[in-house]
């Protein structure tokens, strides 16, 4: 136990492992919130389209030579995430239609482009890399870590200040929409923090693993907990607490990040799901 | 006093008209029901009234201090909330958000008044507990006292009673009965239910392929209300 313990401790002294830890737990807090409101609302799905999209605006600005990807990768993925919404709105079919061809087709476009003007000589690695984010956390430089943190404080300051607005537009938008409330423009307002949260996570899990970090808590805490407020604050703690250790199992095990944290939350989950069942049976 | 009047007004969505021509006003303290078959539209002139749907021509006139948005809401249930984990007591002030403007949380008068709507609707002991394990008749007492939160003057009520057993069914429209004569609000109610329109309403709006409007009276000596007596159904109670 204790070989452990000075083993985190010599791994603490990088500061490499400290910005990945920072930044992890910080992207775990931001996805976790509007877990919620995607299930609830049904909106998981764009989710997944974006972090497509985020992919494909990746693979772009790797062939323009970008020395700061976020600069594409942020205004794209909030554009299309724009576009999605007013697209998904009406028609429901249409909606899941276009969801579809956006996602993959920026997939298909950004594998294709990384492979025709591919500068690297390991290029299944990059893709790896890109969608599972097996190592890009653990080599963060500085200004990324700095841009990271502001992008989570003002996620996190924008869900509190809305927090009550979030919740009518989730649990009944006509109503809200009938006593006044622009729906539209919190739905807007959602879909951009799912867009930058889902650009800050490919960081952490991979564009392909987001959705995991986005779902799984929020699904774990609502089998237990029952009203929005504990639903929320628990997939809170939950994700930190499930990114941290899946952290620290990475480190030690060399395992890769992005999908140790997924399968941690996953465990998490099936726990939750029979402390939810006890509890039922319980009552 | 009246205090929702509609002129000539045509509702419908995606740009087809549903209803055209529609003429009615209702003052202050009245209770009106609003009958007529399944896809006549009735709920689209509920939604337009509310402004979730522009009218395709024609005016809708709120007067004596009622705007379009101090208006309480009972909308159907929709799947999302089946499912939904929240606490009664989060609903209910959900209900006060559109006092709120840009402020982002709720002051103590606004709690006050979701509590005192709780007890009016006689929830406020489920207050904590969780709004998709209570009965389809608690949910509607929350949805109702959430509405409350949101006006003090009119109400609307899309089928406030579907789903809902005998006995649950009568005591929601005795709560609905006695908010309209206790409390003075306005109450716009569709209903499947010519029985208890009949019973409850002052006024009558059928619409379908003929559309009438007026006091419940002369709704019982118009042809739609003969028709309906005729089947021998009427119940003066």
């Amino acid at each position: 136990m204790d070989n452990l313990f000075e083993k985190i401790i010599f791994y603490f002294q990088f500061p490499f492992v400290q910005y990945a830890f920072i930044v992890g737990i910080l992207i775990a807090l931001c996805s976790s919130l509007l877990g919620v409101t995607l299930v609830l609302k049904r909106f998981s799905f764009i989710g997944d389209g974006l972090s497509h999209v985020a992919f494909g605006a990746l693979a772009v600005s790797g062939v323009l030579r970008l020395t700061n990807d976020m600069l594409v990768v942020l205004p794209v993925t909030i554009l299309s995430a724009v576009l999605l919404l007013s697209t998904g709105k009406n028609a429901k079919i249409k909606g899941d239609a276009a969801i579809a061809m956006i996602s993959v087709g920026a997939l298909a476009i950004g594998y294709l482009l990384m492979n025709i003007f591919s500068t690297s000589s390991n290029l299944s690695g990059d893709v790896c890399s890109t969608l599972f984010g097996s190592t890009s956390i653990l080599s963060l430089s500085k200004a990324e870590v700095w841009l990271c943190i502001i992008l989570s404080i003002v996620v996190l300051l924008v869900y509190i200040l809305f927090y009550n607005k979030i919740f009518s537009v989730t649990f009944d938008e006509n109503f809200a929409r009938a006593t006044g409330i622009k729906a539209g423009a919190y739905n807007l307002l959602i879909a951009v923090i799912i867009a930058v949260i889902i650009v800050l996570a490919m960081n952490l899990v991979g564009s392909l693993l987001i959705s995991a970090l986005v779902i799984f808590p929020a699904l774990s805490s609502m089998r237990v907990f029952k009203s929005f407020r504990s639903v929320t604050v628990c997939s809170a703690c939950l994700s930190v607490t499930c990114a941290s250790l899946g952290i620290l199992v990475s480190i030690l095990a060399g395992t890769p990040v992005g999908s140790t944290i997924v399968a941690v939350d996953i465990f998490a989950f099936i726990v939750f799901y029979f402390i939810g069942l006890i509890k039922k049976v319980g009552i | 006093m009246v205090q929702l009047a509609c002129k000539n007004l045509s509702v419908g969505y995606e740009g087809k008209e549903i209803l055209h021509n529609i003429n009615f006003s209702i003052n202050q303290g009245d209770y009106l029901c609003i009958v007529g078959e399944n896809g006549s539209g009735k709920s689209t002139l509920m939604k337009t009234i509310l402004g979730l749907h522009s009218p395709m021509s024609g005016k809708i006139i709120t007067e004596n201090g009622l705007a379009s948005t101090k208006i309480g809401y009972l909308p159907q249930q929709t799947v999302v909330q089946r499912d939904f984990p929240a606490s009664v007591k989060e609903i209910v002030i959900s209900g006060c958000q559109s006092r709120c403007g840009f402020r982002p949380f709720y002051n103590r008068a606004e709690k006050q008044l979701a509590i005192s709507n709780m007890k009016k609707m006689g929830i406020e002991n489920l207050a904590s507990r969780c709004y998709r394990e209570l009965s389809g008749g608690q949910q509607q007492r929350v949805l109702l006292a959430r509405a409350l939160c949101a006006t003090q003057k009119m109400l609307l009520l899309d089928e406030p009673v579907a789903g809902l057993d005998p006995k649950v069914t009568e005591e929601m429209y005795e709560i609905i009965s006695s908010l309209s004569k206790n409390d003075g609000i306005t109450i716009i109610m569709i209903t499947h239910d010519v029985r208890a329109a009949l019973k409850y309403a002052t006024h009558i709006l059928h619409i379908g392929d003929d559309v009438f409007f007026g006091t419940k009276n002369q709704y019982l000596c118009h042809k739609f209300g003969k028709e309906y007596q005729s089947k021998g159904m009427i119940d003066n109670g």
